[in-house]
């Protein structure tokens, strides 16, 4: 029963590719091919954007809906799109995005060979259905069809005037025709399932690109890490363990010299005191570099804000970023806007910084500008090579604009992907 | 005088019972975390509050929100904010109504006993005691910016003292001169920073303001 309705169920999938569907991707073969064919005179590059989004569309549906009905998953491998400006520079710069992304090619190759191939893998099956079913129409209505002169064959049969013998004949063929088609439907959706993957997946080439990156940016991501834990091990040991020590001694020494010389033993509590109050202050100096306490409390935009209070220099502060992001990508995009400010302080002469934070379609972007002097070479100094580093392991990256003379944009952009469904931080973290 | 204590650690809220009754505060109630730190300082207006910013539910900053929103609802509530850490922006807050009775120390200014239960008294009393490392981190940058610019050195010197809390007479000792100079500086900060004739206390409020802002 449920085997005959999954089966059932195939076939109108293949018609709704086919029947619904195919106009629509000819509409997009129709786009495709205005835009490369009018690229000579300039007018088919302006048609790119829009031919790109249509055809993302399309794919898309086929992507949701192939997963949905066969459970075959099509990764996409779109690049994330950045904001582009207003105005024709910025359309501009989206012609280019979509002309050189590969995904919007081979959205391209989709779009003009699937309406034959794929289409016929969707409708071969709905096609036997009806052709058997037109079988059965022709042998009930025989007499009516033949004695107005029809002259035709269905399948093997010649239907015609004279032929009444194999009256039954095209009903028998087309009984089985109908039967076979519904049981290869699943089998012919599958393929078309399988076809829609190799035409719409990432390709090998891009997976091992990916991976590649992946395990760049994760060997990174440890050692940035290890040397981190080495870094805490060390100033724990140094410092306030150290002073710990100190004050058990100290501590000791005054109870025994509480009787004979209370003076002494006075002189040395308050010294076990100071060693306490020391050991807090480094306490609190290494756990701002691990996670600033404001970032824990209030996340990314106030623990900026109070970056910008600290800072020597004038700093101010513009955010839209509503609610707060992953922990991980809070902490990343803190340490990434600290350093700069860091490499400001240092290197650029300035005395205002202006850092501007903006949340817009699932990408977080940064700037901070200054008004030194310019001239930064990312190449030189390993601060901006560290930040980029930090920044990779979220697929992040960092752009650097400084002429002499100034002024100098550090742009940073973090694609935040789970963003959207934590709005609020008062979850319990107990 | 009466206080409503806030801290989640058990081992510190002893001791700070144990320190304010030594000194003979009266503990009117003890809680720990946001929420109930809200209905007991609304239901028991102690004269004083001494709160940890750290707590439950959410170990974050509740014990700060728990003040903002008592003081919302009994304006000029004394409030003397304990934490492990000092923040310029969470100072700017605590004092942002103006209305000063507000202290914002590290924990481990306790260990002076005598100079924290000091601080506790002049919180009550009305007026704004802020941590030394807020004032340090402030005088490092201060110099250049609007208003503060036109301040002499010497004037910016006893801004940040005021602003840890201190009279003009503390102040005078401190800098080795009469008070009446020091009295002096203080007019001249007032005028400079364009605060109107008003009870000294206020003005002194809204100074450290000017300077937290800037």
């Amino acid at each position: 029963m449920t085997n005959t309705k999954k089966r059932l169920n195939a076939v109108a999938q293949g018609g709704f590719w086919f029947f619904v569907m195919l106009f629509p991707m000819l509409l997009g073969y129709l786009l495709l091919s205005l835009a490369v064919g009018m690229a000579g005179i300039g007018l088919g590059l302006l048609l790119i954007p829009p031919t790109a989004v249509y055809l993302r569309r399309l794919a898309d549906l086929r992507r949701r809906k192939v997963k949905q009905w066969r459970g075959i998953d099509i990764p996409e491998p779109y690049r994330a799109a950045p904001e582009f400006a207003p105005g024709f520079g910025g359309y501009w710069r989206k012609v280019v995005f979509h002309g050189t992304d590969p995904a919007f090619w081979r959205d391209g190759a989709w779009v003009v060979v699937d309406p034959v191939v794929g289409a016929f893998l969707a409708v071969l099956p709905l096609a036997m259905v009806l052709n058997g079913l037109y079988g059965m129409v022709i042998s009930v209505l025989w007499d009516v069809l033949t004695r107005h002169g029809f002259n035709d064959w269905y399948l093997f049969v010649h239907v015609h005037h004279g032929n009444e013998g194999l009256r039954w004949a095209p009903a028998a063929a087309g009984v089985l025709e109908l039967a076979l088609g519904v049981v290869i439907a699943p089998a012919l959706l599958d393929a078309h399932a399988r076809w829609s993957r190799l035409l719409l997946a990432p390709t090998p080439a891009q997976i091992e690109a990916r991976m590649k990156h992946l395990t760049a940016t994760r060997a990174d991501a440890l050692d940035t890490q290890a040397a981190e834990l080495r870094r805490i091990e060390r100033d724990l040991h140094d410092g306030a363990q150290a002073r710990l020590v100190a004050m058990g001694l100290h501590l000791n020494a005054a109870s025994q010299l509480l009787e004979k010389n209370p003076e002494a033993a006075q002189k040395l509590l308050l010294e076990a005191r100071d060693s306490s109050a020391k050991a807090l202050s480094e306490l609190r100096d290494l756990v701002r570099g691990i996670h600033p306490p404001v970032l824990a409390d209030r996340g990314l935009v106030d623990a900026v804000r109070a970056l910008a209070l600290d800072s020597a220099l004038d700093v101010e502060v513009r955010a839209e970023v509503p609610g707060r992001q992953d922990p991980p990508l809070e902490s990343a995009a803190y340490f990434a806007i600290s350093e700069a400010l860091a490499n400001v302080a240092k290197h650029a002469a300035a005395d205002r910084v202006w850092i501007d934070l903006r949340l817009t379609g699932g990408l977080l972007k940064i700037t901070v500008t200054d008004n030194g002097v310019g001239g930064a070479d990312p190449e030189r100094g390993s601060g901006l090579r560290g930040i980029e580093r930090r920044l990779a392991t979220f697929d992040g990256i960092l752009a650097l604009s400084s002429p002499q003379g100034g002024p100098t944009v550090v742009t940073m952009e973090l694609p935040c992907v789970s963003s959207s469904p934590k709005t609020s931080s008062s979850s319990g973290t107990a | 005088m009466r206080v409503v204590l806030a801290e989640d650690l058990f081992l510190l809220r002893d001791g700070m019972i144990r320190l304010l009754e030594a000194y003979g505060f009266e503990i009117a109630a003890a809680v720990g975390d946001g929420p109930a730190l809200v209905s007991a300082l609304i239901e028991q207006r102690p004269d004083v509050a001494v709160v940890d910013v750290r707590m439950p539910p959410t170990f974050t900053d509740e014990g700060l929100r728990a003040v903002l929103e008592a003081r919302q609802t009994v304006p000029g509530l004394p409030v003397l904010v304990l934490s492990q850490y000092v923040e310029q922006l969470y100072a700017s807050e605590l004092l942002a109504d103006g209305a000063g009775a507000i202290g914002y120390l590290l924990k481990d200014r306790v260990f002076d006993s005598d100079s924290f239960v000091d601080a506790v008294r002049r919180v009550a009393g009305g007026g704004t005691v802020m941590d030394p490392e807020v004032i340090s981190k402030l005088l490092a940058r201060g110099a250049r910016k609007e208003p503060l610019g036109e301040l002499t050195d010497r004037e910016r010197e006893v801004l940040g003292l005021m602003a840890e809390g201190r009279s003009n007479a503390a102040i005078a000792e401190r800098l080795v001169v009469t008070e009446r100079a020091i009295a002096k500086h203080t007019s001249n900060i007032f005028m400079k920073l364009g605060l109107p004739e008003s009870a000294d206390d206020n003005r002194r409020v809204l100074a450290v303001l000017a300077y937290l802002k800037a």
